[in-house]
């Protein structure tokens, strides 16, 4: 059998997840790799977005934020399973992409980076002022999955920290999966191709418009289901779900490890997410480190970390 | 009617200092097509040099005057070490090289300065004058007069002097520019100092109201962004229209609407503006060569 990238990809990914937990010195670790996936899920969307439309969102967590609060709010005032909370939260997601998207992705440049802000903002704002539906800015509690249970009754027992791990981790690999399928399906090749050069996919009969408007929406959803399980793995949220530096983290994320790749834009969702844990002995110095290795790698790395630091190793070999 | 003016006035204040944030972003972005988010920690290490300066013993007028020469090398240094490495790097990745050259300062100006609030006094007394049955401070009036200043400063040094000519030049066609031998790099390094040190001034000016401690360029980054974008990215008169605007649009909000809702006014306008003129409103059209 010939391996193709899509299934190296696959592959690769689920080995990671299956195997580092054999080297996990303590239960934390768990709750670590948890938190990378559902930073990766939210991510993955960026891929879509950045890498491969070339399309740049600052206000992402604003869809995080939708996804998250349909979790703590649905089961209780609509009686919804939150599991079935989670597509809500993605339906009304997409709704609100289409609708902020639809006249904006007309345009080139900087103008969906700051129509997207403004979004962002709004929800934001909206999450923090709204006390009487969302218990401002100190958060609200969200109710348990209820899937740990239906497993423990099947006979499958694990602690709260390893089922997140590898529930997360298989939500990661579905939508790793779906990512690349699109990557070689002719809605993905157009994606590439207006990346490369709007007016020569047009030329060749590409509808921009609607292709960056759909890529748009679909991120939108990744970052409204990565936000649910967020929430539902904290069983708490609060309005920072939706901040503005939220949205920075999702973006810095994927272009950092590699936006254009699914590996690269995980493993970028990984440094992130560890470098807080790694820097709590430095905390006086986080910032002023994360800035610096974010400035480094875009000039030094411009395909990002792993797409660089592959193509180095190749070349050695060559 | 006299609640009207105390709205209009406290609102052309803010207003001002967000046409000084914007007016820096639209001179970076004409002289290297970037957006830079750094824009906003300019007006804190305006403010916050000064306050420290200050304190250690310079009169204000001199410590005012370190601030904003300090801000500007800071500038030029931001440009040479940040932007020219990246120069010919998409759009997404200067994004976030200017977004982390702003957090990169934050954390600086943490460990530099401290974490507290600060103000020093105001240039000319903190006794309110009354305007049309409305009060202002006179520091109030120093931001406007300031911000008018800088933008009629700024005017002439474009339509008058050779160097702001070149400027503009390498704004329109940096190529073009470069062949009539105009040393395009200067022109970058002169703007990033001139945006730097208008962010500075901003900061200086309005340190008095509404003080300032190290986390609060974030926020002016992107009140300025959305009034550089309102009045249409790359053009002078839309970042003074844009900012007054924007000012204006938040106190009128927080007036007669809500005050929790300020910012959210700003944002709704910007994206209808966005929706209806998408150029903004001083925005040249732009045709796209292949």
């Amino acid at each position: 059998m010939k391996l193709t990238p899509k299934t190296a990809t696959l592959l690769v990914l689920a080995a990671l997840i299956a195997l580092t937990p054999l080297f996990f010195p303590s239960g934390y670790y768990y709750r670590v790799g948890a938190l990378i996936f559902v930073n990766g899920l939210s991510v993955l969307g960026i891929v879509i977005l950045t890498g491969y439309a070339g399309q740049v969102s600052l206000g992402h967590a604003g869809f995080a934020g939708i996804g998250a609060y349909a979790c703590a709010l649905a089961p209780v005032h609509l009686g919804l399973h939150p599991a079935l909370a989670i597509v809500l939260g993605a339906v009304i997601s997409a709704i609100m992409a289409w609708l902020v998207g639809r006249p904006i992705l007309r345009l080139k440049g900087y103008y969906l980076g700051v129509a997207s802000l403004g979004f962002g903002i709004l929800v934001s704002m909206v999450l923090s002022n709204e006390r009487w539906l969302t218990k401002g800015p100190d958060g609200i509690e969200v109710p348990d999955l209820g899937l740990r249970d239906l497993l423990k009754d099947m006979g499958l027992k694990l602690a709260n920290g390893e089922f997140w791990y590898f529930f997360s981790g298989i939500c990661l690999l579905i939508g790793a999966w779906l990512v690349l399928n699109l990557y070689n399906s002719p809605t993905g090749r157009a994606l590439r191709a207006l990346h490369g050069s709007e007016i020569a996919a047009r030329t060749v009969g590409v509808d921009v418009a609607k292709l960056k408007l759909q890529a748009f929406v679909i991120s939108a959803v990744y970052a409204s289901v990565a936000g649910s399980l967020l929430a539902l793995m904290n069983k708490f949220v609060t309005p920072d779900v939706a901040g503005f530096m939220h949205s920075i983290e999702m973006v810095t994320m994927a272009v950092l490890g590699g936006a254009g790749s699914v590996l690269g834009a995980i493993f970028g969702a990984g440094i992130l997410t560890l470098l807080p844990q790694v820097l709590t002995v430095f905390a006086e110095y986080e910032q002023l480190m994360l800035g610096a290795v974010m400035m480094l790698v875009m000039i030094f790395m411009r395909d990002g970390l792993l797409p660089s630091v592959l193509r180095k190793i190749r070349g050695r070999g060559e | 009617m006299s609640e009207l003016m105390q709205f209009l006035l406290s609102g052309a204040t803010v207003g001002a200092v967000y046409a000084l944030v914007a007016l820096g972003f639209t001179i970076i972005y004409n002289a290297s097509d970037v957006v830079n988010f750094a824009q906003g920690e300019f007006v804190m290490l305006g403010g916050m040099t000064t306050v420290f300066a200050h304190a250690a013993g310079l009169p204000l007028p001199l410590a005012a005057l370190v601030a904003v020469v300090a801000t500007s090398a800071l500038g030029v240094a931001l440009n040479k070490l940040a932007i020219e490495p990246a120069r010919g790097a998409p759009v997404v990745s200067l994004i976030i090289i200017t977004i982390g050259a702003s957090i990169f300062i934050r954390g600086a100006a943490q460990l530099v300065f401290d974490k507290q609030i600060h103000r020093f006094p105001a240039f000319t007394g903190d006794d309110p004058l009354h305007i049309l049955g409305a009060t202002i401070l006179p520091q109030s009036l120093w931001v406007i007069g300031g911000a008018l200043v800088v933008f009629v400063a700024l005017w002439l040094f474009f339509t008058r002097t050779l160097t702001g000519r070149a400027v503009l030049a390498t704004s329109n066609n940096r190529l073009a520019a470069q062949l009539v031998g105009i040393n395009t790099n200067w022109v970058m390094t002169l703007s990033f100092a001139l945006s730097a040190g208008i962010g500075a001034l901003a900061g200086v000016l309005v340190t008095p109201i509404t003080m300032t401690s190290y986390d609060v360029g974030i926020a002016l980054a992107l009140k300025g962004f959305a009034a550089a974008m309102l009045g249409g990215m790359g053009n002078p008169k839309g970042a003074l229209v844009g900012g007054i605007l924007l000012g204006l649009l938040e106190s009128l909000t927080a007036g007669y609407l809500s005050s929790t809702y300020k910012d959210a006014a700003a944002f709704i306008v910007i994206l209808g503006v966005l929706f209806f003129m998408p150029q903004g409103l001083f925005g040249r059209k732009s045709t796209d060569r292949v």
